[in-house]
Parts: structure tokens; sequence; C-alpha cells
């Protein structure tokens, strides 16, 4: 650099007063926010589609591209054969080829790929494959596949604490359990015992954009992948597996993402890997969208689940034993069911001390996508049977549901988990307090049951729902981040960090916490997009960490730069450090103010590096799995939610009439983003516990591969009446980032109130006082055959998914 | 030659497929990519753009419409405005300016559709100068078509109220198109005679007026339409004819211009239209289009059974007239002959004391095809017994169908519970209804016996005070 750019051209900055939103509003609003399908693309670009496998499972006889060879446009044909390194994109276990290799395991596997000059082209040239198929019968009832043993990790028996599990489990079961106490015994000798059971329905993510990635070759035959991925040092590690080349090869770019959700952390890897091996062989470059119906059928899903439960309780409600046993239908392989099932145990008991109590996690495997990450990660359902249970246990002793929640809420007295962790900050009490004051709580229920009393056709139902989430990767070693950080001689400032940004506003919180750690205007600082050539080895954006993570490497990062400039003003000022501050955009002494672009240029000419880079790790979290116990939190986010329903008894619709939410982020980093993050997941939830329903026909096909038949919320749906508020006055016990907590994905399970709120309403048709079955998604359809059941006395309404299995019943 | 102006700026057109979309027109050969692909067919709104038409008065209206199953080729001499065109310099438009002040995107992938539905809306206020903010219901409709997977919708429908209270640069005002002849496989007559001879020389050729449904054989099945013949430039068929006891509906009217109708003469027809597709389906879709295409779950094929609606064909043997009833004559089948097309609808006008009630049933309330649809057309006498009862259901069996034993069960009686039951038992066997992915048998049966008792307290409620469906809440 010759020429040192002029400072002071801009207008006087002050430290922006505003919160502000989020950091690409303006280009989404214009369109110029560009996504990767949006960007022109080197002139050479071909397009990738692939063949699905038409079987949930089968043996591949023998495949015949020749007539797909010939297809206008087509310049590739890639099969398994055709992959240099490893044939696998598993995220954590092998178990998901890239392409099928002899055999498939679900409908909707990727099996061959074809590049062609036109999306259109390539698609089109896919329908031309004749493949010979030998069917065999698909594994596609989890409650089946675990009394047969099939499971999705290797055979492993875990050594278990006493008392043994009650399930006959063979070798090749996969189980893990969490005791304490004697749970057997605290069950029979228990005042009252009552037993549940529920099936919990998947969930697509149905981000708007779907899955997609770009590669092109450098000239030293690397490699550059453009992915809509969560986890770029992932797609990269992968890329680098499947081509058999190092990973310094390989640069993963993320500028952002049309939506996560968790549907792009693992599953991401696949596009980013067939784009990158199709532009390796052909020496152009590729991109690979999967078109919306591709998407749904080839990508996992939320995992259903099939959960028990057995309560002991005194006359009051309390609780004194829980056994619970939740199985994950965790699709073809394991993907990330190792942690997603330990996420649901460790959810078991939201936020109820259990008594004594046993949880125990089952992984079954069935011939369906590979089922992921969903925002919640099995904690949504784990919680589901608990929450379920209070209800049951209210309307068997003629209470509120409402006290007997508050008479199991975690405090300070009982505040050890079933896993040993011990909860310091036991909020639920008072935030549920706050709440049931602030909903009015007390008077509208009185109202909705003089309401219900004269109404034959409406029935109005109305419930209040904590949420305990803990906040840490339980996968120990992804709790750490990098950040870099950059000034440049004008003074702006440019940060690189292993997070990514799929819509949550992390990006917006990171420049925050760099701009107040150097003192300067929000808008001096600017975040592109995340690379690992620039942040290596990076924690997938995931497990509600991505601020906790990367803004705290971040600040480590500025606080490094800022010590280096304090120092060098020390100097140049000669003046003790003590006296020197960064603050209002710039530099504060005792003689006066030095502005920041000044202050830059003249520690770039004294020569100070401005540049660092930051790291975090999250400190105190271990986890033993041999025990099943520890503390894999660093810390737990609470929330509760009130939810109204009114219902149509007569054809089973809906609505969500009021909702009223406190929820606790800690001390918010920008409560505008909070404010998004709680509505945006309450919705979410809702979708997944209502409207959103997966379907598959008994040969495995999924039949719900698009928005006319899969109905996630629309506008109409969400509450009219939809009051929010952040619970104030309770920084994070812990040191996270300003005493913060995450947000990503604890709100989405207050949108259980919802689901208890529905079943509330149905329950006031029946004359006794038991609990109506309702399994999810609760869907007008399942409404309807509950109200039915209800009315005619039956204790549970028809079971609308899997029969309940001898396995099950014989606990 | 395709002629229309994109954002103020003309661009003509050669050689495009007959069945290349408005989508791949704007993000492949215009190279606008602010408008994104979420679904391809018509369901997520992610593609909203707006469409500008001069009216009469010299106005531009502006209509949002689903550019992914649009054919490009019916943009023809149109004004489209996508999310590029609104900024004024670096001045976001009001309605991008109040999404941004009110944290109305997250991952902001729907955020350009949504810009230009609540665009749609805040022009057609402003130009008829309602100064308030829009109430909840207009922007649920507004917005019934556009799914956004983030924000849970409260910050938008928050935008939604403040736009209005923005000032609004006067848009350009773009000038006229000339007159460009079409050319290739996409035809457009301009008149029945020329229709007919399109029809007779492409007898392969597939109709197309909303495209709503077809072009998602193209964008999802992948299926070339080389041949397509436009209805929507033909004038005559674009009427409304009013006769002494009813109307002829002209095929080429959308349910946007025929919800006015709806509203002042079938009310129920009119709630049921509000939840048919989205918005920007019903600026497109027709009436014609929904019976011509024989779906199974079309919405509006009971309403018409129940209503004893009458179809006129028309072809190069002349025109010819056909009960509804007649008209489906099996799964995605019709009575149309080869070279005829579906004219017009007659619908008749409801006579002193006649009822029609019509309810479908679905999943989600918006935007979403009904698992049932019950449409029941009656008179009560005096003496309180029904007289011609007209029951049609759809959902029920593979076409939409008259439900004659439960015609039988309700006419002459008086609707007490033992009719309801007595017509619940006959629908049954009326029908017999599958599982499939929208709902099972068990659950259509059971959701046409609530609308039927739905249609007692209708018809015979007494006690007015007591809400007897959700909206009466």
């Amino acid at each position: 650099m010759r020429k040192l750019i002029q400072s002071s051209t801009a207008a006087a900055v002050t430290a922006d007063k505003a919160m502000p939103g989020h950091d690409s509003a303006t280009g989404h609003v214009t369109g110029r926010a560009a996504y990767i399908d949006d960007l022109p693309g080197p002139a050479d670009m071909h397009h990738l589609a692939v063949g699905l496998s038409p079987h949930a499972s089968a043996r591949i006889r023998r495949m015949d591209l020749s007539e797909v060879r010939c297809q206008p446009g087509v310049i590739d044909v890639i099969t398994a054969a055709d992959i240099p390194g490893h044939n696998e994109v598993g995220a954590v276990y092998p178990g998901d080829p890239l392409l099928a290799e002899n055999d498939v395991r679900y409908a909707g596997q990727m099996v061959f790929a074809v590049v062609a000059d036109t999306l259109y082209h390539a698609r089109c040239a896919v329908a031309h494959a004749r493949i010979d198929y030998e069917l065999q019968a698909p594994a596609l009832d989890p409650v089946a596949s675990i009394k047969a043993g099939l499971t999705v990790l290797p055979e492993h028996v875990h050594e278990r604490p006493l008392p043994a599990p009650a399930l006959d489990r063979g070798a090749a079961m996969s189980e893990d359990t969490q005791t304490s106490g004697n749970v057997d015994r605290a069950l029979q000798a228990a005042a009252h015992v009552l037993t549940g059971e529920q099936c919990i329905g998947g969930q697509e993510h149905f981000y708007l954009e779907s899955q997609i990635a770009q590669a092109e070759r450098l000239d030293d035959d690397g490699l550059r992948v453009l992915t809509s991925s969560q986890h770029p040092s992932e797609v990269q590690k992968l890329v680098a597996e499947v081509l058999g080349i190092p990973l310094h090869g390989i640069v993963a770019e993320v500028r952002r993402m049309g939506g996560g959700f968790g549907g792009k952390e693992s599953q991401a890897a696949a596009l980013g890997a067939m784009a990158a091996l199709a532009a390796h062989r052909n020496g152009c470059a590729v991109r690979f969208r999967l078109p919306r119906a591709d998407d749904m059928q080839a990508t996992g899903k939320r995992h259903p689940f099939h959960n028990r439960y057995q309560v002991g309780f005194d006359d009051t409600g309390r609780l004194t034993g829980a056994d619970i046993t939740l199985i994950g239908n965790c699709g073809h392989s394991p993907d990330l069911s190792e942690g997603v099932v330990d996420r649901a145990m460790f959810h078991a008991d939201n936020a109820y001390y259990l008594g004594h109590a046993r949880v125990t996690g089952h992984r079954a495997m069935t011939h369906t996508a590979s089922n992921t990450a969903f925002r919640g990660f099995g904690g949504p359902q784990g919680m589901m049977p608990i929450e379920g249970a209070m209800d049951d246990i209210a309307r068997y002793l003629g209470l509120d549901p409402l006290d007997v929640r508050k008479r199991n809420l975690y405090d300070v007295e009982h505040c050890e988990t079933h896993y040993g962790q011990q909860i310091d900050q036991p909020l639920i009490k008072d935030l549920i307090e706050t709440l049931e004051a602030s909903s009015d709580y007390r008077a509208r229920r009185r109202d909705i049951a003089a309401f219900n009393a004269d109404s034959p056709v409406i029935r109005k139902g109305l419930a209040l729902t904590p949420v305990k989430f803990g906040i840490s990767f339980t996968a120990r070693h992804l709790n750490q981040a990098g950040a870099l950080l950059m000034i440049y001689t004008d003074g702006s400032v440019l940060v690189n960090h292993g997070g990514t940004e799929m819509g949550q506003g992390l990006h917006t919180k990171v420049c925050q916490v760099v701009a107040r750690e150097l003192g300067i205007a929000y808008h001096r600082v600017r975040i592109s997009a995340t690379r690992t050539d620039k942040v290596p080895n990076t924690s997938p954006t995931a497990a509600s960490s991505g601020a906790d993570l990367n803004a705290m490497a971040a600040r480590h990062a500025a606080i490094t730069l800022r010590e280096r400039l304090v120092d060098f003003a020390s100097d140049w000022q000669a003046l003790p450090r003590e006296q020197l501050m960064l603050k209002d955009d710039g530099l504060t002494t005792k003689n006066g103010h030095i502005k920041w672009s000044e202050l830059i240029q003249q520690a770039y000419l004294a020569r100070v590096s401005l540049s660092a880079t930051g790291f975090y790790a999250t400190p105190e979290i271990h986890y033993d799995r041999r025990t099943g116990r520890g503390r894999p939190f660093y810390y737990y986010a609470w929330g509760a939610a009130v939810s109204e329903v009114h219902v149509d008894t007569l054809t089973g619709e809906y609505r969500v009439a009021r909702v009223d939410i406190l929820h606790d982020v800690g001390e918010s980093l920008n409560p505008a983003i909070d404010r998004g993050q709680i509505e945006g997941g309450f919705i979410q939830g809702m979708g997944w516990l209502t409207t959103e329903e997966l379907k598959w026909d008994d040969q495995g096909h999924l039949l719900t591969t698009g928005p006319a038949t899969y109905k996630i919320p629309a506008c109409g749906d969400a509450p009219r009446d939809f009051r929010v508020s952040l619970l104030e006055g309770h920084p994070n016990s812990q040191a996270t980032i300003y005493r913060s907590k995450a947000v990503g994905e604890p709100p989405l399970m207050l949108a259980i109130s919802v689901w208890s709120a529905l079943r509330d309403a149905i329950a006031g048709l029946a004359d006794d006082r038991s609990s109506p079955r309702l399994d999810t998604p609760a869907t007008p359809e399942r409404v309807l055959m509950a109200c039915q059941a209800a009315r005619a006395g039956r204790k549970g309404a028809p079971i609308t998914r899997e029969e309940v299995s001898d396995a099950m019943s014989a606990k | 030659m395709l002629t229309l102006t994109l954002n103020g700026q003309r661009h003509c057109l050669n050689h495009l497929p007959a069945d290349t979309t408005a989508l791949s027109l704007l993000r492949g050969h215009l190279g606008a990519c602010g408008t994104k692909e979420g679904c391809a067919s018509g369901d997520c709104g992610a593609c909203t753009i707006a469409i500008g038409t001069r009216h009469d008065s010299g106005d531009l209206h502006y209509h949002s419409a689903n550019a992914c199953i649009l054919p490009a080729h019916q943009l023809h001499g149109c004004h489209v405005l996508t999310v590029e065109g609104l900024p004024r310099g670096e001045h976001l438009h009001p309605v991008q300016q109040a999404l941004v002040d009110h944290h109305g995107s997250q991952c902001g992938f729907c955020t350009p559709g949504i810009v230009m539905s609540l665009f749609c809306l805040d022009h057609d206020r402003r130009r008829r100068g309602m100064n308030g903010p829009p109430d909840d219901d207009t922007i649920d409709a507004t917005l019934g078509g556009n799914l956004c997977r983030c924000t849970g919708y409260r910050a938008i429908r928050d935008a939604a109220r403040a736009m209005h209270t923005l000032p609004c640069p006067v848009m350009d005002d773009p000038a006229e198109l000339p007159e460009t002849a079409m050319a290739g496989g996409f035809h457009r007559p301009e008149n029945r005679h020329a229709l007919i001879e399109i029809l007779t020389q492409h007898p392969q050729a597939r109709l197309i007026a909303g495209g709503t449904d077809l072009m998602l054989e193209h964008t999802l099945a992948l299926k070339p339409l080389p041949e397509l013949i436009d209805l929507s430039a033909i004038g005559e068929l674009r009427h409304i004819d009013e006769q002494a006891d009813g109307w002829w509906i002209g095929a080429g009217v959308t349910y946007h211009r025929l919800a006015p109708l709806l509203a002042d003469h079938y009310p129920a027809f009119h709630a049921l239209l509000e939840r048919l597709g989205s918005l920007q389906i019903r600026y497109r879709a027709t009436l014609a289009g929904n019976l011509a295409n024989a779906s199974p779950i079309g919405d509006t094929p009971p309403v018409l059974m129940a209503l004893g609606a009458r179809l006129r064909l028309n072809g190069a043997q002349g025109m010819r007239e056909l009960p509804i009833d007649d008209f489906f004559t099996g799964y995605r089948c019709t009575a149309l002959a080869e070279g005829e097309y579906l004219d017009a609808i007659y619908l008749p006008r409801l006579r002193d004391g006649e009822q029609l009630l019509a309810w479908k049933v679905s999943k989600r309330r918006d935007d979403d095809i009904s698992a049932v649809m019950l449409a029941l057309r009656a008179v009560t006498g005096h003496d309180g017994r029904l007289n011609n009862v007209r029951v049609a259901c759809g959902g029920m069996a593979a076409t939409s169908q008259r439900a004659r034993h439960a015609e039988a069960a309700l006419e002459g009686r008086v609707f007490d519970g033992d009719v309801l039951a007595n017509a619940c038992k006959a629908i049954a066997e009326d029908f017999s209804p599958i599982d499939d992915v929208r709902a099972s048998r068990d659950y259509r049966l059971a959701a046409m016996a609530g609308l039927l008792a739905r249609a007692r307290y209708r018809l015979t409620s007494r006690h007015d005070a007591i809400p007897m469906t959700l909206e009466e809440i």
C-alpha cells in the first residue's frame, strides 16, 4: 500500500443507538442478498441431478445408464464406482454412502448422478436409467425394529447402572439408560400410578431454500465449494475424503442459507461432495440443487419417536418416580442419532424433578431417510411424555394441570437432574408465576369452563407448559470456536468466525460484540462469508450455540486487538495504559478524544499488527456415557407459554387463538432478534405438533413430497393475539457472552402448550377423569378421532399410526 | 416475440418454448435473481411477482402471481414488477422499509415474495385512497400463499400494518408496449372463432387459462408442453352475463373477478373461495379450469352440483349444454370431446328461501386442498321441512359427486336428530372413500357426518348466540 486512505471522509459517527437488525435485512427485501442459486456462476458451469432409489430396501442387480449418457446436454454420469476416495459422507459413524453401492436402504437414496448443461436436461436424463433391483421387505416400524434388534449403531452394550432396564434387549440392541434411585420400588410404593403412550411424528425442515452446493476447480487442483451448510468444515472434510485429497486443498464457503433448522447440519455434505466430485472429474464448475420433491425424499427429517411412560405420584400430584422409554426412529443410518436420542433422554424431565427415574433410549433402524438434526435435536420429542403425564395426573386427580406442573418444578431444593447435573439457576417457578398472572390464566380458565359448559360444538382449551433446555453440544469436542478479526487502515473491521448465518441473526450479534469490545460504531464491523480458509476446524452452527461460541471467540480476538492498540497508544501518547480507553468510536484520553480511524492509521504506520485470532472452548462440561451421569450442559434456558385453542368438535378443525410467552434469554444480546427466534421457533413447533404430517405408504415411499401435501403453518395459523416477553433481570449465572443465553432451539418447545391445550379441550368432552390420547401431529383428523373417543368414553383415541407393540406393553 | 416490461425496462424475447415459466424467464433469461424458487408448484410464494395491467381509467393495477407456474408468454404486453424494481435509488419502497424496521426477514428467502404480495396490497390501498392499516383478515388473505419458515409471521404482520405510514415514491409509469405478434407453440387466440380454428389445427395442444394446475406437469413432472392454447386473451370468455334467473360465467373469468358476484349472491360459496388456493392463485385460476381439470378434490364442483349448474361446451361441431352432474365421467375424465372446450358455466340464482351451504375441511386453513367438501342446497318450508335438496361431496370418491341417498334422506323431512343420523348413514351408502395422503376413510366419513350436523345446526338452529363454527367465535 502506497497511499493511505484519507480518514474522516465519512460523517462523524457515534456508537449506534438503535439495536441493529439483521445484517442482511436490506439485501433480503431488495433481492440483492444472493443465495448460491442466484450467483451467475462461471461460464462453463454445469448442473447436476441425481437418480433416486424408487425402493426402500433392495439389492442393485444391474445398472444400465447408457441411455442416460445419450440424453441432450449430458456430459457425465457418475456412480459409486467413480468415487476416487471413500464413498461415505456419514457425519459421525459410517453408513451414509454418497451414492448407493450394491444395495439401497431407503426410497429416495441417491443412486447415480447426471451432469448436464442445464438442470432441466440433467433432471430429464435421470428418467432414462434402467436399474434392476431385487426387492427386499423394508423395515418400517421402529417398534418392530427394536424387537427384532434392528438399530443404527454398531453392536454395543454399555455398562449400565442397576437396576437393569426392563426391556429384554438383544446383543444388537443399543440403548442408554440414565438411572437415579430405584425406580421400580418407587413406582410400586407410589400412591397412584399412570401409564401412557405416544407416537410423536417427525418433521420436514422445509427450509425455503432447498439444499444446494456449487463446486469449482481451482488452478492449483484444489476446489472451492460454495455450500448451503451449517457445517462448512464437515463439508470440507467429506469432500476431501470422497476425493482422496488433503483438507488444505478444499475451501468450503457459506455466505448465507435460506433457512437451516438443523436440516443443513449433516445433510448438506452430500451435495457438496457430489458437486465437488463432478467438478473434479469434469474440470468445470458444477451446481447441484435439489428440487423440492427430491430434497424432501432424499434428506433426513426430525426423528419420529415412540414414547412410553409410567409415573408414580402422591395425592397432591407430586411425582415420586418416573420410568420413561424413548424409541427414536433413526432411519437407515446413524447420522446424528446418537446425540439426538441422548438429548431426548436429557430432556425427559423437562422442567420437573422426577424423583426416582429411569430413562431408556432406543435407536431404531428403519428403511427411511436417515433422520437428523432439527431445532431441538430430540429435546422436543423427549419432553412430550412428561408433559403428557402432567396433564394425565391433573385430570386423574381432578386438579388444574398448572397446579400439578407447579408442584413438580425444579427449585433450589430439588435441583439435580436424573443424569446428575445440578441446576444452579432454577428460574422456572418465578417465571411461571409471572406468566400466570400476565396471561390472566386463572380467570381465563374459569371463562373457558363456563363457555364450554354451554357450547355443544366449539370447545376451548387452555394450557401452560414450561421449557427447560440444556445448552451445549453433548459431543464435548464441538464446544469450541475460532474467529479471525482484521482491522483495515481506514478503520473498517472485518470479522470471520466459524458460525454460519441461516437467518438467525448470528452475524449481527457477533458484530455487536466486536463493536462493543473495540468501542466503535456497529457499522464499522462487517462479517463476510464463513470460509474454512479463514477460520479452520469449525463446529456446526447448531445446538443453539452459534452466538455463545462464536461471539466469545470474536470477543477474544477483539480483546487481543484492543489491548494491542492500547499498548501502542500508551507509547504514542506517552500516557499510562490506565488513562486510555477505547470508546465512543475512538481513543479517549485525559487530553481528549482521538478518532478511531486516526488511531488505526497511526497504529499501522507504527507497524502494529492489526489482525488477531480468537478462540473459545466452553468450560466445565463433562459427561460419562458409561455411568450416564455428568454435566453435559453449561447452563439451561427457561421459558413458558400459555396457549388457548378453539376446537370444532364436528370436524376436528381448530384455531390457536391466543399465545402468551415469557422466555429467558439471560441478558439479551439483541432483543429484536431474540424475539424473532422465540416467535419463529414457537410457530415451527406448533407446525410440528399440529398440521405438519409426514406420510409414507406401506412400501416406505414418502407421500408428502411438497408443500401441496406437507403443510407448514401459514400466516393465518399464527395466533392473532401473540404476546411475547423476554424474562428480565436474570443474567446468566454462567459467564457466557455478556451473560446472555442461547435462543435458537428452546422456544420451539413452548409449542407443546398448543398440544396440551388441544388435549384440554378434548378432555372436556369425556365425563370421567380420563385423558385423551392424542398422537402428533394433532391434525384435524386426529383431533376429531380423539373427540369421538372421548365422547364415547373410550380411554384413548384409536391409534392412527402404528399399533402398540407387544414389546412395549409387556413392560 | 414476447414483449414485456420488467421493472420499467422493455424486453423482447424470441424463440421461448411455450412451457417456459415466468420464473425461468426472470432468473435465467433476464438475470433477475431476486425472485426465488421455493417449490416450483405455486404453493410457497417465494417466487411472487406483481403483474400490472392498465385499466380503463389509465391506472395500473397490480396482481400478485406465482412466477414458478406462470407461463412466461402470459406476460406478453404486461408490466412486471419484481423485488429489484421497488427501491428508488437508495430509498427502499415503504413495504421494504417496513419489513426492515419490523425485523420481518430472517433467512430472507421468502422475503422477496412477501415484499411483492404486500406491495400489491399497498399499491391497491394507496390507489383507492385507503389511509389506515389493513385489518388482520386482509393481511392473512394477502399472505396466505406466502410461506415463511423463520419468523412466525408476527413481525411481517406488523410491517404490513405499518407500511402505509411511510411515504411512497411515485412509481414510474411504464410506457405502452407495442403490439407484437406471438409465434411458436404458445397460441393466444383473441376470439372464440380463432380458438376453435387453432383447436382444430392442433388437436394435441393443451388449453390453458390460469395454468395453476396444468403447469405443474411441466415444473414437477418435467413433461414438455410444446403446444399451449391460452384462453386468457379471449375477451368473449371473460364476460359474466347476467340472465333473469342466473349468470353465465365465461371460461376466462378468474376467481378474483368472480368473487364479488359470489359475495353478493352466494355467501357460502364466497367464503369457500377465500380458502381456495392463495390470492396469487385466485388472481389467475378460473372456475372452468377447476372443472375441466377434473381433479377429484377440486373445491368448486360440489358447490356447482349442489346449485344445479349447467355447462356450455363449444367446438367445431357447435355449442351444446350439459348439466354439471353429467360432466365428470371418471377419475380426471370429462365429457369434453376432442376439439371441444368448456366455454361457460351457468350459475342459477337462488330462489326465495333457498339456502346454499358449503364447507371444506383441510389440514391447514389457508391454501390447502380439501380432505372433504360438502355442499348442500335446500329450501326450508314453513312447516320446517326441507325441499329441493341437492347434496354433493368432494374428496369422497374419484370425482365430486351428488349424494343421492343423503338427498333422499333429507328431502321432505324436518331436519331433526333422527334425520341427521339417517343422512349420515346414507352418505356412507353414497360413498366409499379411500385412505390417502390427505385423510383416512374413517375421517372422511366422520368429518362428513360432522358437516351434516353443522348443516343441521345452520338450517334449524334456535340458539343463535352460541357459536357453531370457529368463524363465529
